[in-house]
This record gives C-alpha cells, sequence and structure tokens, in this order.
C-alpha cells in the first residue's frame, strides 16, 4: 500500500537547477513546493566537485559543496521542503509520481512537476571500447564520489579519456588522489592540456586490456600508429547523456539532438503540466547555467499553477551537422530565452542560418571560436519571424 | 554451516576461500562450480555422503555460466535422438519447476525465429517438423502480417516465422547460486580460489590443488572449457575443447518496449546467429557472435564483433540502436567438434566427465545432473537414503517481478529495503546487505552485482559504483 499525498509543485532532483526552482516558487508563494533527491544529501554533482569555480559570477575560490549549501539555504529560506533519500521512481497518473524511500512508497501528486535529474557521463561500455572488463574503469563521477566523498583507493598510473574541462577536474582528482596521470586521450585534433601530462590528440581508445585489474590500454592515432598504455586506471570524462529516464516512463517527448525532454522557451514539456530545467535538457553546463533555468521556470510554473493554459508545441527546432543540439528545441513562445547550441566540431567564425520550409529566416556571423566542449549562446529574438503553424526550424552552419 | 577463510569446515556445509582444505576423505568431489557443477552438487546433496564442490575462481557461476544468452529452451532444435535433446527437454522442465520453487526468475515470452529471406522461409517447416522429432509440438508457423501485429518494431523485410511459445528468459546469475546455496545448505563443502592442478588416482583420487591436497572417492569433471584438461590428468584423451567465442550487447531498459518475444534466429550453414532478447532484469540483449578461439581466457569483446553485432541489430530491430548500450560481455562455449554433449563414465576410475556443454547448459543442468548422479550409482555409489534438500528461496531479480524497492510491507518491516543505493537498477541498501551475508557471499564487486543488479545499470557506477564498493569492503570486514 502506497500512501497518496497531494503538493503545489513537486521538483525531482535536488541539483542547483531543482533547488533554484523551487526557491523561486516557494519565495513567490507557489504553496507547498517539495523537492525530492534520492540521494542522502542534497546538492546533485557539485556536492562532488572540491575545486573553485561556481557561482554567477564564477568565484574562483567557491567550491561545489559550498556553492550548493547556498542554494540549499535559499531553498529552504523560501519556504520548499527539500527531502532526501526519496527516488521517484514512476508515475501513476500524468502528474502523479510514485516514490520509494525508507519510510515506505508514496505517490505523490502536484499540480505542476518540475523534473531536475541531471546528466551523467557515458561509461565504457556505451562508448563501445572493447577488450576485456577489468577493474579500475571509471567515469568522473565515480572518480570524483570515490575520492571526494568515500575517501577510497584509486589506482597508481591513469589515462583520462577527454580532453574537456570535466577531464582537467579528473586529472587534478586523481592527482589529489596520489595517482600518476600518464596521459590524456582525445580523437579531437586539439584538446586543453594539463601541465606535466602528455595529452594525445586525434588518437582513439582501442582496446583495455588486464584481468582483474587494468593492466593497460590500446590507443590509435588517426596516422595508424598504435601503442599500448600502460596503465591500471582509466577514466572516461565527458560525453554527457541527460538522466531522462523518468522523463520517458512519464511519455514525455525527447528531442534527438539533446537527448533530454524537448521544451520550448518556458521549459514546457510535451506533457501538459510537466517542466524541465538544468542539466536533464543538454548535458553538463556550467552550474549557474543549470541554476538560471530553474529561476526562470518559476515564472511559466507560476502561470500554469494560475491556470494558464498549456500551449500547442509549436514548431521543432532542430539541428543540421556539424551542429549536435540546441536548447530550448520548441518554438511556443519565441524570443523569451537564449538558446544554447553545440557543435560536434570546432568552428572559427562560423555563420549560423535559421531556415523554416525552405524559407531563410536569419544569418549571421559569429567572431568566435565554437568549441565542442562550450555551448554557443545565441540571443533568440529572430525567433519571432517563425511561422507558428510551419514546420521544423534547422539550424545550420553557413 | 559456516563461512570462512581459514578451511575449518562443521559437520553442516561450508563456503571456504582460503587455507588449506579440511582431512579425510570426500565421497565425491565435483570440480567446477558452473552451471553444471552446482546442479551435480545439488543434486548428490540429496545423498547422505560427504561432497565438495571446487572451483577456482572467487565465486559460483564465474565461467561461462554468467556470460551467456539466458534462454530457457525447449530443445525444439537439438539433434533428435542426441543426450542433448533428451536433457534439454528434461531440464527445460525441471528448471521451470525449480525456478517457481526457488524464486528464479523465468519469463515465458515465447520465440519468434524470423526468417529474413526465402531460404530461410524455405527451413520453417523443416525446424517445425524437427521441433516434433524432438518431443515439442507446440511449434507453428505464422505469416509475415502476424510477425508483424506480434513484433510491430521489427525491421522491414520479415517474410514469416516459427513461433515456439514455449521458448522463456531466466536468470542465469541466480540459478547456480540457487544450486550452489542449496548444496550448502544441505551440506557440501564449496571450495573457491581451489585450482585443481593435477591429480593421483589409486584406491581414492587425490586431487593436487593450488590450497594442497583434496582425497576423494569419487570424482565428477565439471571444469567446463577445462574438462578436457582435466580428462588428459585421468588418462582420456576422448575430445578437446576449442573455446567459441559470444560477443553480447545489453541494451538500455528503456528499450524493453521495442520488442516482445525472444527473436531468434533461423539456423543456418554459420551456426546459430544472432537473437535479440528481452533479459528478466528488463534491458535486451543483441547477440552473440561465434568465433572459434584458441585462447580459452579470451573474454574480451572486439572492435570487429561489436560491428558485426551492430548491423545484425539494425535489421532485426532498427530502433534498438537508438538506445543507449549498458553493457559488454562475452562468454566462451565448450565446443568439441561433435554435435552433442560429451558426457562419460569411466566407472573402474569411479569417474564422470561432464563436458561439452556448448550452448544449452543452463537449460540442462538439473537433467545433466541426475544424468552425471545415475552414471556415479552405476559406478558403485552407494545412492540409498536420499532425501529433499533444504528448501531455499532465491532474492528476486526479476523486473517482472516484485521487487523490494516496489514492496511497501517488506520497507515497513525493515526500512533498508526502502533506501535505494543504486539508482539505475533501484538496487536497496537491506538486498545489498543480505547478499553479503548469505550463504555463498560474493567474492567480488562483480559477484555482488550478480546477485543485486547492484552497478548492473546504464550509468556503470558514475552515481552510486562508490557507496557500492564502500558497503561490499565494510561488508567483508
Ligand atoms: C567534474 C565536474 C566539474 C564541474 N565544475 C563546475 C564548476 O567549476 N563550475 C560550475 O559552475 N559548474 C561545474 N560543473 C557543472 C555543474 O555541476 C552542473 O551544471 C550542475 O550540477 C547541474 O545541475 P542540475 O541541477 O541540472 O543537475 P545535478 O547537479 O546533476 O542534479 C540532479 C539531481 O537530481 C537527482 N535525481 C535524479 N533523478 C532522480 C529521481 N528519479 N528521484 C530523485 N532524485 C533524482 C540526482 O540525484 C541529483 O542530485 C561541473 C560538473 C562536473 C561533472
Ligand atoms: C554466448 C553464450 C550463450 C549461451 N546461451 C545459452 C542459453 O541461452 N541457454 C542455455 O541454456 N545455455 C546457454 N549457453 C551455454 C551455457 O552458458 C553453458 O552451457 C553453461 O554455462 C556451461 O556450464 P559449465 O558449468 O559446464 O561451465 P562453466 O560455467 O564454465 O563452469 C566451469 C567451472 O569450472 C571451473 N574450473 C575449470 N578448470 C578448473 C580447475 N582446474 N580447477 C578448479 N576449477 C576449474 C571454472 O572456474 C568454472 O567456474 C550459452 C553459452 C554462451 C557462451
Amino acid at each position: 500500500m502506497s500512501r497518496d499525498r497531494g503538493v503545489d509543485v513537486l521538483v525531482v532532483g535536488a541539483g542547483p537547477a531543482g533547488l533554484a526552482v523551487a526557491a523561486r516558487l516557494a519565495g513567490a508563494g507557489a504553496g507547498r513546493v517539495e523537492v525530492l533527491e534520492r540521494d542522502q544529501e542534497p546538492g546533485g554533482i557539485p556536492r562532488r566537485c572540491r575545486h573553485g569555480g561556481f557561482g554567477d559570477p564564477v568565484r574562483p575560490w567557491l567550491d561545489g559543496p559550498a556553492y550548493v549549501r547556498q542554494a540549499l539555504r535559499a531553498a529552504t529560506a523560501a519556504g520548499a521542503t527539500v527531502r532526501t533519500g526519496v527516488s521517484a521512481t514512476g508515475w501513476a497518473g500524468p502528474l502523479t509520481l510514485e516514490t520509494t524511500s525508507p519510510a515506505g512508497l508514496e505517490r505523490i501528486t502536484a499540480r505542476a512537476v518540475v523534473l531536475a535529474t541531471g546528466a551523467r557521463e557515458r561509461p565504457r561500455s556505451a562508448r563501445l571500447v572493447p577488450g576485456t572488463r577489468p577493474a579500475g574503469v571509471l567515469t568522473t563521477g565515480e572518480l570524483q564520489q570515490s575520492v571526494h566523498l568515500y575517501g577510497q583507493d584509486i589506482g597508481r598510473r591513469a589515462v583520462v579519456v577527454g580532453a574537456e574541462p570535466v577531464a582537467r577536474h579528473a586529472v587534478h582528482t586523481l592527482r589529489r588522489a596520489g595517482a600518476q596521470v600518464v596521459a590524456m586521450v582525445t580523437d579531437r585534433p586539439r584538446g586543453a592540456a594539463v601541465p606535466g601530462v602528455p595529452l594525445l590528440t586525434a588518437t582513439t581508445l582501442g582496446e583495455l586490456h588486464g584481468r582483474g585489474r587494468l593492466s593497460g590500454v590500446t590507443v590509435r592515432h588517426a596516422d595508424g600508429r598504435c601503442g599500448i598504455l600502460t596503465c591500471d586506471t582509466v577514466v572516461f570524462t565527458g560525453d554527457w547523456i541527460p538522466d531522462h529516464e523518468l522523463a520517458r516512463r512519464g511519455g514525455v517527448a525527447v528531442d534527438p539532438g539533446t537527448r533530454g525532454p524537448s521544451v520550448d522557451a518556458s521549459f514546457r514539456t510535451s506533457a501538459p503540466g510537466v517542466f524541465a530545467v538544468g542539466n536533464l535538457l543538454h548535458g553538463v553546463e556550467r552550474a549557474a547555467t543549470a541554476a538560471a533555468e530553474g529561476h526562470a521556470a518559476a515564472v511559466p510554473v507560476l502561470a500554469r499553477l494560475s491556470g494558464e493554459p498549456w500551449p500547442e508545441p509549436g514548431p521543432v527546432l532542430t539541428v543540421r551537422a556539424p551542429l549536435l543540439w540546441v536548447a530550448p528545441n520548441r518554438l511556443t513562445d519565441p524570443g523569451r530565452r537564449p538558446l544554447l547550441l553545440r557543435s560536434g566540431e570546432p568552428l572559427t567564425a562560423p555563420v549560423l542560418t535559421a531556415a523554416q520550409d525552405g524559407r531563410l529566416l536569419w544569418r549571421r556571423r559569429f567572431p568566435v571560436r565554437m568549441a565542442p566542449s562550450r555551448s554557443l549562446r545565441l540571443a533568440s529574438a529572430w525567433t519571432d519571424r517563425v511561422d507558428r503553424s510551419g514546420g521544423p526550424v534547422v539550424l545550420g552552419i553557413g | 554451516m559456516t563461512v570462512t577463510g581459514s578451511g575449518a569446515v562443521t559437520a553442516r556445509g561450508a563456503v571456504t576461500t582460503g587455507g588449506a582444505l579440511p582431512a579425510g576423505e570426500y565421497d565425491v568431489t565435483v570440480v567446477g562450480a558452473g552451471v553444471v557443477g552446482t546442479a551435480i552438487a545439488r543434486e548428490l546433496a540429496r545423498l547422505p555422503l560427504r561432497i565438495a564442490l571446487v572451483d577456482a575462481a572467487d565465486d559460483v557461476g564465474e565461467g561461462t555460466s554468467k556470460a551467456n544468452t539466458a534462454i530457457l529452451h525447449t530443445g525444439f532444435d537439438a539433434v533428435p535422438g542426441s543426450l542433448e535433446s533428451r536433457l534439454v527437454r528434461d531440464g527445460y522442465r525441471l528448471l521451470s519447476a525449480y525456478a517457481a520453487e526457488t524464486g528464479i526468475p523465468v519469463e515465458p515470452l515465447g520465440a519468434l525465429l524470423v526468417a529474413w529471406d526465402e531460404e530461410q522461409l524455405a527451413a520453417l517447416p523443416g525446424l517445425a517438423e524437427k521441433a516434433v522429432r524432438n518431443g515439442y509440438h507446440a511449434a507453428r508457423i505464422v505469416p509475415a502480417a502476424e510477425v508483424r501485429a506480434r513484433e510491430p518494431e521489427l525491421g522491414p523485410g520479415a517474410l514469416g516465422a516459427l513461433d515456439v511459445p514455449g521458448e522463456s528468459v531466466v536468470c542465469s546469475w541466480t540459478t547456480p547460486l540457487a544450486y550452489a546455496t542449496q548444496a550448502v545448505r544441505s551440506g557440501v563443502h564449496l571450495h573457491l580460489n581451489c585450482r585443481v592442478r593435477n591429480v593421483l588416482s589409486d584406491q581414492a583420487h587425490t586431487l593436487v590443488t593450488s590450497r594442497g591436497p583434496l582425497r576423494t572417492r569419487y570424482l565428477v569433471n565439471a571444469a567446463g572449457l577445462y574438462a578436457d584438461e582435466i580428462d588428459r590428468l585421468l588418462g582420456h584423451e576422448d575430445f578437446a575443447v576449442t573455446p567459441r567465442r559470444g560477443q553480447l550487447i545489453v541494451f538500455d531498459e528503456l528499450a524493453r518496449g521495442l520488442v516482445r518475444h525472444i527473436l531468434l534466429p533461423v539456423p543456418g550453414a554459420l551456426g546459430k546467429g544472432v537473437l535479440v532478447s528481452p533479459t528478466v532484469y528488463g534491458n535486451v540483449m543483441l547477440g552473440p557472435t561465434a568465433e572459434d578461439l584458441d585462447d580459452k581466457t579470451d573474454t574480451g569483446s572486439t572492435a570487429g564483433g561489436l560491428a558485426l553485432l551492430r548491423e545484425k541489430g539494425r535489421r532485426i530491430l532498427p530502433a534498438l540502436l537508438e538506445e543507449e548500450v549498458t553493457a559488454v560481455y562475452a562468454g566462451l562455449r565448450a565446443a568439441t567438434g561433435d554435435d552433442d554433449y560429451a558426457i562419460r563414465s569411466h566407472p573402474a576410475q569411479r569417474y564422470v566427465t561432464a563436458g561439452g556443454i556448448r550452448s544449452t547448459g543452463l537449460t540442462a543442468s538439473m537433467a545433466i545432473a541426475a544424468h552425471v548422479v545415475e552414471l556415479l550409482a552405476e559406478a558403485g555409489l552407494a545412492v540409498s537414503g536420499a532425501r529433499e534438500p533444504v528448501p531455499v528461496r532465491m532474492p528476486n531479480l526479476g523486473e517482472a517481478f516484485l521487487r523490494p524497492y516496489r514492496d511497501a510491507g517488506l520497507i515497513a518491516r525493515d526500512p533498508e529495503y526502502g533506501r535505494i543505493v543504486c539508482h539505475c537498477e533501484r538496487v536497496t541498501r537491506g538486498e545489498i546487505r543480505d547478499a553479503l551475508a548469505s550463504t555463498v557471499p560474493p567474492g567480488s564487486p562483480d559477484g555482488l552485482r550478480r546477485r543485486t543488479r547492484a552497478r548492473a545499470g546504464r550509468c556503470q557506477g558514475f552515481h552510486c559504483g562508490a557507496a557500492v564498493r564502500a558497503l561490499f569492503e565494510e561488508g567483508r570486514g
């Protein structure tokens, strides 16, 4: 038997995005605002990040735990309830979530649901890296928790796969744990090196070796050269995928580019009353970006609570290669939010275009370098020109 | 019953993982604690005898038995008249009943052997008729339209199928564990980390092991890929095992809605081929490949193997390839070049070999065990005084059944079953605690995964890896 309860807003996930939306909503008098967090502690990813660089603007001395302590204080001071050790496991109705906690099973019905379940890195298996299945194969997420939250032993010689900001954090965490980082490996032509660590660019991981414990990895350079790096640990970094299970189990439509829920500029998903914010929408961005999405979502959630009807979803916004994804990706309410755009390849001073049904809507040159690890932020005033009853709007290069 | 690291053994069963082996003579010793060896030990545990089960690995089921496609076969496509045909058919019935009694998850999904070309379509009547010769009467041919209606996500071009409603999926992790648990609780001594290096035979056998000598009157060889090598130690050169690797890709649980049956290929000249099947854990499996190797330890996956699977999978179920991959693994079948099991009795030596148990051993395990015990009896083993083994009830890993995180009554009695540690697979602290304290406890985090599903999910430890490791290390003291 599970207990049935009602709240005004149910937020799933107490990371920066979920805490931010809860703080705003509770502060604005949205009624009972409850945040569910499956971990024993609130805070999401930053709780595992012992480096500075959080906040908005970025504060070099502000580390992840301190940052989310502030966010938690803001949410609870505003009157939101944050419950930890509670997992949302599925749906019992369009706005009813099933939960499990040591206190038992519950079915919680809300007037609005906000999904803020974050993102994770693709592990070795999802990247189809062949070879044996030894111990010593991690993602940054597991590495950080092992070292910072559990003080566990990591190996002596590590290889880091990836050369994006999160890979550099992995290198620092490995060093803090007393491991030597023998190389960073990236299949991209360039990467951001860390002093003292050889950076192998245009290089893929061929195969893992070792029984019981990892003994080495085969690396293959684009020019055909091949070799084995001896190591007992390998950390797969980056390559984010939204934690979209709950969204998908609720029948929420997912964008093929981001793999997160498809949302409009008001964070409305395809399911009436269900909103989505934070890394769930696009994989990893700065915590401040996730929190800003949470803050901004409070306005449309309040509108929903006061009876605003759920609009038709509007045309989809999609991308063409080498662009990977854009978020938001539904054009219900043009011009409301900046767009985040990712490219799979580095681009220098790209000319971006938007077209709908063969009609060019917009074209602009961006005098910047677009790196695959960073999103470009686009003002979205041009989306006013979109025909709301037209076909998909496609963003491309040139 | 005791679990020790030192080798002290009580009169009841025991699990030892290190130190010298107990002195004295066993009546029967089984070498190999895979699904076959554990089934044999369980069958022997009915008898008032002193039984040992030894394995080189630190856990049961660590060989081929942990890495297969986990299908409970009806035996419809066996070689009619073969020993395998009989034992698979009997094993299917025995394991189905045993699973219901002990809580091993089984889902009777039924299989469709989908024909993708005229040649395969033409093969279906022969297969239907072969099924009858194997004593299986429920198979029937279904037309393309019905196949499509029953599997809407199937790729284009299916011409028809053979419907085999009895084929089921089973949990290949819980099965050997249930056998071993029941054997140990019924008095068997399970010695792990115990590799047999040599066998000296006079009145009795002396096994020379990595943990010292072990004396036994009767010997059963269930050493899987190494059964030929144990055989040679006793002077037999009946068969040679060639490892035939099968690589598999496991897709995310979110793919489960794409497929309703076990989609078996129509067997062709190149062996059984690649299947797509739901698993009892709620995800979807694609595989296996079939590659003859000469290294009995080569359970690695390869870029070529994975590419081949993806190509085959795209044809069968295109949408599957859009889903995330959760795991990749490979198992080695113990192929012998012969089309049947190599089960041989050597009564004068009080020795039985259960070798060449290739691709149906999970299904046939209980029937193989009964057959081996009959052979031991014919070789003079006293088999009077049999009793029912102590009943066991295994933790449920099956997604189709009530898992602890959804069991309100269980959580009310013990809140640890409401504390989810592994979020992707919804494994609770209560289950991890129970596994660590169980009759046959895990020897490694991988063993814990096979008992609970902890860390077996899509994030592969991103969220829970450190917490599960901490619980494992704490539980081992
Ligand atoms: C290594 C690393 C370094 C970083 N460094 C920085 C930095 O220096 N500066 C910076 O600004 N940003 C940094 N970031 C990014 C920042 O951590 C993220 O942008 C931010 O955490 C995203 O917030 P979120 O709320 O969307 O998701 P998350 O922080 O991932 O929170 C999601 C929460 O939802 C919970 N949840 C998920 N599903 C359920 C469910 N079904 N039931 C209950 N709860 C659930 C999860 O447990 C989690 O707590 C870093 C990230 C990483 C990985
Ligand atoms: C890819 C694949 C798919 C399959 N699919 C299915 C299926 O769908 N359905 C089905 O019914 N069957 C299937 N099988 C077959 C099934 O998995 C095997 O038949 C079965 O696991 C064999 O069990 P076993 O106990 O003989 O061998 P193993 O599980 O390999 O056990 C042998 C044990 O002996 C131990 N050992 C070896 N040498 C020594 C020594 N010298 N000293 C001590 N211990 C030793 C090993 O450590 C090992 O634990 C499949 C197999 C593969 C590879």
